[in-house]
């Protein structure tokens, strides 16, 4: 029998598939508060640190043989637009912290060239986060956060790091680069909290 | 006139002049002529010296030569909000007596 697909998800994507005040595009444009750094795969370091200090970390190598995900999702960036459907490969944060002893609540991502930025732990776990290695089947691109980003598509895309270098596993919350200048701490754009009054 | 990166695949900035606008309206005043002295490198340079990343979720101005963030400025619905914490010292002429 002849299945006829109306692209993702079955059904073609239009306004209502988008959160509050965001428009789509089909592009992916470039945000940034600073230069792309450039970090050698030979150099690149993922770690997990805990409140006690406990530290796990992966080379490139070990960390692309952990097993990967393929999610395709819908993201939400604050500066109003969103893009439907983007494709990634990357390794689960269930699978990242499935041997990490912690009582942690929250989560400080920290990016090479010294992007910051929070999460509650919850939002990385049960298959809601990833750190992401390629885009569209391809590397991903400095520009867009390679070798490595985190990928939180629940939240305002601010909060997916781009050039991961570690998650810092705290007790307490700490607001990251955007939080402290007026940003939204948890950034959840279906509520529209994008800025700390919202 | 302003320079601008355009950086091919790298992220654009813009000089220190694309903060006289957004700055100029929240402080009331003129702060082309402004100098500002880097936290980091505690180089002074003119605010118009300043790499700005204006696209981003709000302005972020870096020292040319340290590359450190030397403010930030974020336009709410209803607020602005300027960080200075990586200025060590703005410094702004004043009419003399």
């Amino acid at each position: 029998m002849a299945v006829i697909t109306r692209g993702f998800g079955g059904r073609r994507r239009d306004d209502t598939d988008l959160p509050p005040g965001q428009y789509r595009t089909d592009d992916f444009p470039v945000l940034s508060a600073g230069p792309t750094p450039r970090i050698s795969l030979d150099d690149w370091e993922l770690a997990v640190v805990t409140e006690t200090g406990e530290r796990s970390t992966w080379s490139w190598a070990e960390f692309t043989a952990l097993p990967a995900d393929e999610p395709t999702v819908d993201i939400h960036c604050v500066t109003h637009w969103s893009k439907f459907g983007t494709s990634w490969r990357g390794v689960s944060l269930d699978t990242l912290l499935a041997d990490v002893e912690t009582a942690a609540e929250y989560v400080v991502a920290h990016s090479y060239g010294g992007y910051t930025t929070n999460i509650p732990i919850e939002d990385l776990l049960d298959g809601q986060a990833w750190v992401a290695y390629e885009f569209d089947g391809e590397p991903l691109v400095p520009v867009h956060g390679g070798p490595a980003r985190l990928l939180v598509p629940h939240l305002y895309f601010w909060k997916s790091a781009k050039w991961l270098r570690t998650l810092e596993l705290r007790l307490d919350d700490e607001p990251g680069f955007w939080e402290t200048a007026g940003y939204h701490n948890y950034g959840d754009p279906w509520r529209e909290q994008r800025y700390r009054a919202d | 006139m302003s320079t601008i990166n355009g950086g091919g695949d790298d992220a654009a900035w813009v000089d220190g002049n694309a903060l006289a606008g957004p700055l100029g309206e929240i402080m009331g005043t003129d702060l082309t002529v402004a100098e500002l002295t880097c936290a980091g490198c505690r180089t002074t340079r003119p605010l118009a010296a300043m790499r700005v990343f204006d696209r981003a979720p709000g302005l972020v101005a870096r020292c040319p030569g340290c590359e450190a963030v030397v403010l930030r400025l974020v336009r709410t619905a209803d607020r602005a909000l300027v960080d200075l914490r990586g200025a060590l010292l703005l410094s702004l002429p004043m009419p003399t007596a």
